[in-house]
């Protein structure tokens, strides 16, 4: 058989638009029966948004899907269920508190005379998990058992659904430890024996160099390409995924003489052995003024967890920070914001906006939280405020009241950052400022990180975009495995060395 | 547009709109079916009707859904207030009373302007006592991080017991003429009660709207972890809101003993948390929290109170009361579903294009 006559499915020109930013342009994408097939991309890639227009969740703008040969339009997970295309999330949907057996059958339990026959279905349900070689005990609640176990059980269930011809598994591996994953990949390879196709979202390249046939590598919305993972080296997916974005960023130049000079001055924010258990590994960091540093690394390596601990968000268990030359003693991030420090944190929606309240609320938020609440900012000073940052950052909204769900991602970015920066930090930590906005308020947020430092603020700069990191930082702090690798400044910083870093080639 | 239009615009916009629309109705209803109901006299130099009934009638109520209002704005919701009013009722009136009124009867006559306490030590005790059951509340929701609905229902049953232990099992009947006047008083003609409800409603819009603790609370109802990320003490605004909660049912503790002259452990303020919870959802704040109207509760709770004299007026039979104002609620509540009126606004357009 030519591997044309094993394509199972094949996504042809998807496109999905959400209101202000584009989740996927003209994506193809193809699967095999019996391959495992690894879906790469840092956040905002468009993976989820791909496999959602594939399971129903979403539904593509324009493209074909083309299942078993048929051209098929996907209406709703159900539907998707219907087709054979069987979904385990990461997040585990199943029922804690119910046992194995219920879990995995829940919904079609084996029936006698119209009542549920306890004893066949827990039988059945034993069955199932031994043909993956998962012996246990089926009448237990699903509580009781390792993450491993219970992804199993989503697996098995996600089995018996339907059945099930395509199987996605979304990041299946990210709260397993190697002995599971050891399981989990012996579950996977039987299943593509039998001629499953599984796709495998991870970021973890190591598993897919492990397991995988092909890859197929997405950025920005956008697909990079399609490759035989044998094909392809480790160094060139990392490549792939960071990649390169085409602005026009000449604007994004900076006279670095003028920046050496205040290196020899004390740190303002000093970092010694500052570590969490199960974070981020200890770590020393300097940062000063009129300087941005870089942290570069991979999703999950650590990055935000560094920056969650310098703004307060978590505490230390090891390690001490000053402060200005002082010892920080309360972390919290209103101690950090009366510090000077401020954190735009990754998850614009979850931990960024409060959608409902209007854009002027949304400005004066941090501030007003510093004053207390008694020290209220009266509606005429909120509005003037507002409509500084309204024009400074030139965000785009019909008036200052404007809930900010109504903005786009990128206005809604300008906003979060007008609110830390009408606090006045002297401090200012942006993780990924850039990510899932259009390429024109990128390029307006690097701008604004470069001008930050040079009016004398100390900038910390998370991006997954390589190619931005290197352009708005004067150091780059390389993060892999939840640990700092090495720090990079000079000659040093350039793409190459920060990717074999990453890689693991180098120290 | 002209300013006058958008001054509409801005109106019919505004979270105190629909509570006022179905306010209106009912008032309308009252117009056709109800002879004299908007009659007002004046009787010893007092306002008399069914209007200025609804208005006393519904003082606890309105004060309790002011409390109600920006702990739902949190996200969270206060079951115990209907017990906090027993509570209160029960210490206002053991101070008054400790004795359950027997020392008090000398030589076959009531003392009727003795009371065992100083007045304002009875209600500044009730007020106090209120203010703890509300402050336990936000201890558990905010401190043992316990869901409101259930750290709530724990005074809420508890709560009568703890009644019941400040009164003895009994029901205090109170002689105190001074303590009538908080509930049944007049003050310019008007009930002494309306005084008390514009007293609290501005206290509680003060703090909410001239302070930062509305936009705290809004915040924190709408996105705790972004409220979080930036600077707001969550926990402290949300064992604030719980605190005045407590505070508003220790009012309205004071006015419903106060009313009926006696304090009963198992039935003052019984089912109150509910009818408070539904004016303001009547009121448009939404359950999930986020953004809120005191004004609009307010109303709400005028909605829910002018239903219940309505019905007493036009003699529905008090079995079937109940029935009767579910359905009211229920046609209300689907006069605030967007779906239901964009169904609505559809059909009208339809019908206009055909015509």
């Amino acid at each position: 058989m030519s591997p044309s006559d094993q394509v199972i499915l094949t996504m042809a020109g998807i496109s999905k638009s959400f209101p202000g930013v584009k989740a996927l342009e003209n994506v193809d994408f193809d699967l095999r029966r019996g391959e495992i097939h690894a879906l790469m991309g840092e956040n905002g890639a468009g993976k989820s948004t791909l496999i959602k227009t594939l399971t129903g969740v979403e539904h593509p703008d324009s493209g074909v899907i083309t299942l078993d040969g048929q051209v098929v339009q996907v209406r709703s997970p159900q539907h998707a269920q219907e087709l054979g295309i069987s979904t385990v999330y990461q997040e585990i949907n199943l029922c804690p508190n119910l046992t194995v057996a219920e879990n995995i059958l829940i919904g079609r339990e084996p029936r006698r005379a119209g009542r549920i026959d306890w004893k066949a279905m827990n039988q059945r349900a034993r069955q199932m998990l031994l043909r993956l070689d998962v012996d246990i005990d089926v009448q237990q609640t699903l509580g009781s058992y390792s993450v491993a176990i219970q992804q199993m059980a989503a697996i098995v269930r996600a089995l018996e659904i339907a059945s099930a011809k395509i199987l996605i598994l979304d990041e299946p591996t990210s709260s397993l430890d190697a002995h599971e994953t050891a399981k989990l990949f012996q579950v996977m390879r039987q299943l593509k024996s039998e001629g499953m196709a599984i796709v495998f979202i991870t970021h973890f390249i190591d598993q897919v160099y492990e397991i995988s046939d092909r890859i197929t590598v997405l950025r920005n919305g956008n697909l990079v390409g399609c490759y035989e993972t044998s094909a392809l080296p480790q160094l060139e997916l990392i490549a792939n995924m960071l990649g390169r974005i085409m602005v026009d960023l000449d604007d994004v130049s900076r006279a670095k003489l003028k920046r050496e000079q205040h290196l020899d001055a004390a740190p303002l924010l000093q970092a010694r052995g500052l570590g969490s258990d199960g974070a981020i590994a200890p770590f020393d960091l300097d940062l000063h003024t009129g300087e941005v540093v870089g942290l570069a690394g991979l999703l999950g390596s650590g990055r935000t967890e560094l920056a969650g601990l310098l703004f307060g968000i978590e505490k230390p268990d090891q390690g001490t920070m000053s402060f200005a030359g002082q010892p920080v003693r309360k972390f919290s991030p209103l101690a950090s914001i009366l510090r000077g420090v401020a954190l735009s944190p990754e998850d614009r929606k979850a931990a960024g906006i409060v959608d409902e309240l209007s854009v002027r609320e949304n400005i004066v938020l941090a501030m007003q939280a510093s004053r207390g609440w008694l020290r209220f900012l009266s509606k005429a000073r909120q509005v003037e405020i507002a409509d500084r940052y309204i024009k400074l950052l030139n965000i785009v909204t019909p008036s200052a009241d404007q809930p900010i769900k109504n903005l786009s991602g990128g206005n809604q970015q300008k906003v979060i950052l007008a609110r830390w920066l009408a606090t006045d930090p002297q401090v200012l930590i942006l993780d990924e400022p850039t990510r899932g906005i259009d390429v024109g308020a990128k390029a307006e947020i690097q701008k604004l990180v470069v001008s930050l430092a040079d009016e004398g603020k100390a900038c910390v700069f998370i991006s997954s975009e390589l190619e931005e990191v290197l352009r708005c930082s004067d150091r780059i702090v390389v993060l892999r495995e939840q640990a700092k690798v090495t720090e990079l400044s000079g000659a040093a910083m350039n793409a190459d060395t920060i990717m074999q870093t990453i890689a693991g080639s180098q120290p | 547009m002209t300013p006058s239009n958008s001054a509409w615009k801005r109106f019919t916009n505004s979270q105190v709109f629909w509570p006022l629309v179905a306010l209106a109705l009912i008032m309308l209803f009252n117009a056709i079916f109800t002879p004299g109901f908007f009659k007002l006299e004046i009787k010893d130099g007092h306002l008399f009707g069914s209007l200025i009934d609804i208005i006393n009638r519904g003082a606890p109520l309105m004060v309790l859904s002011i409390g109600m209002t920006i702990v739902i704005a949190t996200g969270g919701v206060d079951l115990s207030v209907g017990a906090v009013v027993a509570i209160s009722a029960a210490m206002a009136t053991v101070l008054i009373n400790p004795a359950l009124g027997k020392q008090l009867i000398a030589s076959d006559k009531l003392v009727q302007d003795v009371s065992a306490t100083p007045l304002p030590l009875v209600v500044a005790a009730a007020l106090l006592v209120s203010a703890l059951c509300g402050l336990w509340n936000g201890l558990l929701v905010s401190r043992g991080n316990i869901q409101p609905m259930v750290a709530t229902l724990v005074l809420m049953v508890a709560g009568r017991g703890i009644a019941q232990l400040i009164t003895g099992g009994q029901i205090i009947t109170v002689y105190f003429t001074p303590y009538f006047f908080i509930g049944n008083g007049y003050l310019a003609g008007v009930p002494f009660t309306l005084f008390i409800v514009a007293a609290v409603f501005l206290i509680a819009w003060l703090l909410t709207r001239k302070t930062a603790v509305g936009m705290f609370v809004e915040s924190v109802g709408i996105n705790a972890r972004s409220s979080f990320y930036s600077g707001i003490n969550e926990k402290n605004i949300k064992l604030l809101v719980y605190t005045v909660s407590g505070l508003c049912a220790g009012v309205a503790g004071l006015i419903i003993s106060s009313n009926i002259k006696s304090a009963d452990a198992n039935n003052a303020g019984l089912g109150f948390e509910l009818d408070a919870i539904l004016a303001v959802v009547i009121g448009g704040t939404l359950m999930s929290g986020g953004r809120f109207s005191l004004l609009a509760s307010i109303i709400g709770a005028l909605v829910i109170q002018s239903m219940t004299t309505t019905m007493y007026a036009i003699g529905v039979p008090a079995m079937a009361a109940q029935a009767v104002k579910a359905l009211v609620v229920l046609a209300v509540i689907l006069l605030y579903s967007q779906q239901l009126r964009d169904g609505l606004s559809r059909l009208l357009e339809r019908k206009g294009a055909r015509l």
